[in-house]
């Protein structure tokens, strides 16, 4: 009993760090039809300023992570204007490659100006310790990253599904000309989509960063996890990215208490089996 | 109208064969004899050019994108390498065979996953085929020697005549051989009925079902094809290095081949070969200067690439020639 809680705590905790940073891509490839692999590579970016504002600048935990996802959606909006813009409605194998390409030069800037080590984030005391939850400690900055998961799941929920911005999203998404003709003006709509986006990646990068620390290849590594995380889920739902971050993280969580060997093999089988059966992903909709 | 029957022999496609056949060769000899020291590192990018040239048959020919085509390239390249390791089968030429048998094998299983899904999650498939591969030859350490790599593999000398020596030669002219028969082959079977099914498939699957003919069926068929090749490439590597390790089962090998693919031009064999050598020539001279900047100018490239030139090098060069043509014409 006292195992299936632990599994049940880490692999909720798990799970919770996936969504944050996955979320974002979920958004890009649901909503914008975008496969953007770089995703990945934005949270990264957003660990590294986290790190450099807490360790070198001694910012406090809070400002530093307002800060790397304000550098983020800057970033992003050049990013988008010169170069995302150009493979709207390409072909997904094309948009991998351009992203992946994106992503060894930023692995290779990142090595360049960072170095090769691992970074860390200073945590404020408050995150520190460990808390008690009854029958086991956890720490803190686990139930702060799962606490901001939730958070981001209901924000979003509504941003989408109950503001005039979501309306206006939904509407180039669905179609583009129609949309452009009611005088949605769909370039800025998606602009702003892709930046927030963005911006999700940053804050799960630092929320993160304790589970999945931050270094050069960092984006290359976890890459494959986050685009699994949004196949299984279903693109642009955000019920279903919850629920596949929850599944995910509890085969794997499982796998690695029971059969710490085979932990990433159960995570892979699982994740066909699931596809396997759900093409669209466990709440996409059918193209 | 009815076309004048031609011998199959003076279609124009077999004499262009031919002609790069022989441009080939003459390459292969240029290599050998002006840059000696450097025939292992050709017998390498050979065996990546079959990976690269498999890719092609599925996703260039047929449509079905992945990511996850190390998978088959892998099992040729531990078949090979445990035929040889635990099983004593030496010859080299077996364990070629047993390669492109295990190649052909496991791309039919994978193949039966990778077409539940499209687009996108035919990509996750992909990648969780290898995935799922590489942690099963991690764990069955038994058999693949895990991350240590497999070896103990001593080929016999090829034809009982021609021992594998220190300089790579003999590997280097079995490398070119197969490499040649592989292409002309291939184009061969590009042409045929159902290499041009193939292609149809890839333009309107919808199309072709309505007017009856199995699609899925034929990408089956044609993803086992691929898999034969990828296997030779593996299990050439495994005869050519005598060790076969878990980078010949990655995520990253599989993306790196696509890259080479795309940038040489894809649905065109030459753009197969051509990007995969290009690549890793380019890879060989940069990664020794300095292997995260060469990663920077890689990505660039890509970017670039994939934004201007979306046919890959052999798309440019034919816009170009066509250009000059056209010029020349007016």
């Amino acid at each position: 009993m006292q195992t299936i809680l632990s599994i049940g705590v880490d692999a909720f905790a798990y799970g919770m760090v996936l969504f944050v940073i996955s979320i974002g891509l979920s958004v890009t490839m649901g909503l914008m039809k975008f496969a953007n692999l770089a995703h990945g590579a934005f949270a990264m970016i957003g660990g590294y300023v986290a790190s450099y504002a807490t360790q070198a600048l001694g910012w406090h935990f809070g400002f530093a992570l307002l800060a790397a996802v304000a550098a983020c959606m800057v970033l992003a909006v050049p990013l988008e204007r010169f170069l995302y813009r150009r493979f709207y409605g390409a072909s997904e194998l094309r948009q991998v490659l351009m992203t992946i390409g994106l992503t060894f030069m930023i692995i290779g800037i990142a090595n360049w100006l960072m170095g090769p080590t691992l970074k860390t984030i200073a945590l404020p005391p408050a995150l520190q310790g460990p808390v008690d939850i009854g029958f086991r400690s956890v720490p803190a900055h686990k139930i702060f990253a799962a606490v901001v998961g939730l958070l981001v799941a209901i924000g979003l929920w509504l941003l989408i599904e109950r503001t005039f911005f979501g309306v206006k999203l939904r509407a180039a998404v669905d179609d583009a000309p129609m949309a452009e003709a009611l005088g949605i003006r769909t370039k800025i709509v998606y602009a702003i989509s892709f930046s927030i986006a963005i911006g999700l990646a940053a804050l799960g990068g630092v929320v993160g960063a304790q589970l999945l620390p931050i270094e050069p290849q960092y984006a290359l590594h976890h890459m494959v996890t986050f685009l699994v995380v949004v196949s299984v889920g279903g693109a642009g739902s955000i019920g279903g990215a919850l629920a596949a971050c929850l599944i995910l993280g509890t085969v794997k969580t499982t796998g690695s208490y029971l059969m710490p060997e085979f932990g990433n093999f159960f995570f892979y089988l699982a994740v066909i089996a699931i596809v396997a059966v759900f093409p669209n992903g466990l709440m996409g909709r059918a193209k | 109208m009815s076309q004048p029957r031609t011998l199959p022999l003076l279609k124009r496609g077999f004499l262009g064969d031919i002609i790069s056949l022989a441009v080939m060769i003459a390459i292969a000899v240029i290599c050998f004899h002006f840059m000696p020291s450097n025939l292992s590192f050709f017998t390498r990018i050979i065996a990546i050019m079959l990976l690269v040239l498999a890719i092609d048959l599925v996703t260039g020919f047929t449509g079905i994108a992945t990511l996850g085509h190390a998978a088959l390239y892998g099992a040729g390249a531990y078949a090979a390498g445990i035929a040889a390791a635990k099983f004593g089968i030496n010859d080299p030429i077996l364990m070629l065979l047993i390669g492109v048998v295990a190649g052909a094998i496991m791309g039919l299983i994978s193949s039966l996953v990778i077409l539940r899904g499209h687009g996108l999650s035919q990509l996750v498939l992909s990648i969780a085929v290898v995935q799922l591969a590489r942690e099963a030859a991690n764990k069955f350490s038994g058999w693949t020697g895990g991350s240590d790599g497999l070896s103990g593999i001593s080929p016999a000398p090829l034809f009982g005549t021609w021992r594998f020596d220190l300089w790579g030669r003999t590997s280097y002219w079995l490398a070119v051989v197969l490499l040649l028969v592989t292409f002309f082959l291939l184009r061969q079977l590009v042409r045929s009925p159902f290499g041009k099914l193939c292609q149809a498939i890839r333009q309107d699957p919808v199309r072709v079902r309505a007017m009856g003919a199995p699609v899925y069926l034929t990408q089956v068929k044609m993803y086992a094809i691929s898999g034969a090749v990828a296997g030779l490439g593996g299990a050439l590597s495994a005869v050519a290095t005598k060790v076969v390790g878990l980078d010949s089962l990655s995520f990253e090998l599989s993306a790196e081949a696509v890259v080479m693919l795309v940038l040489g031009g894809t649905a065109n064999l030459f753009g197969a070969m051509i990007g995969s050598g290009v690549f890793m020539w380019f890879e060989h001279t940069m990664a020794t200067i300095n292997p995260y900047h060469w990663l920077t100018i890689v990505g660039a490239l890509l970017v670039v690439v994939v934004l201007f030139a979306p046919r890959g090098l052999t798309g440019m060069a034919e816009t170009l020639y066509n250009r000059l043509i056209g010029g020349l014409r007016k």
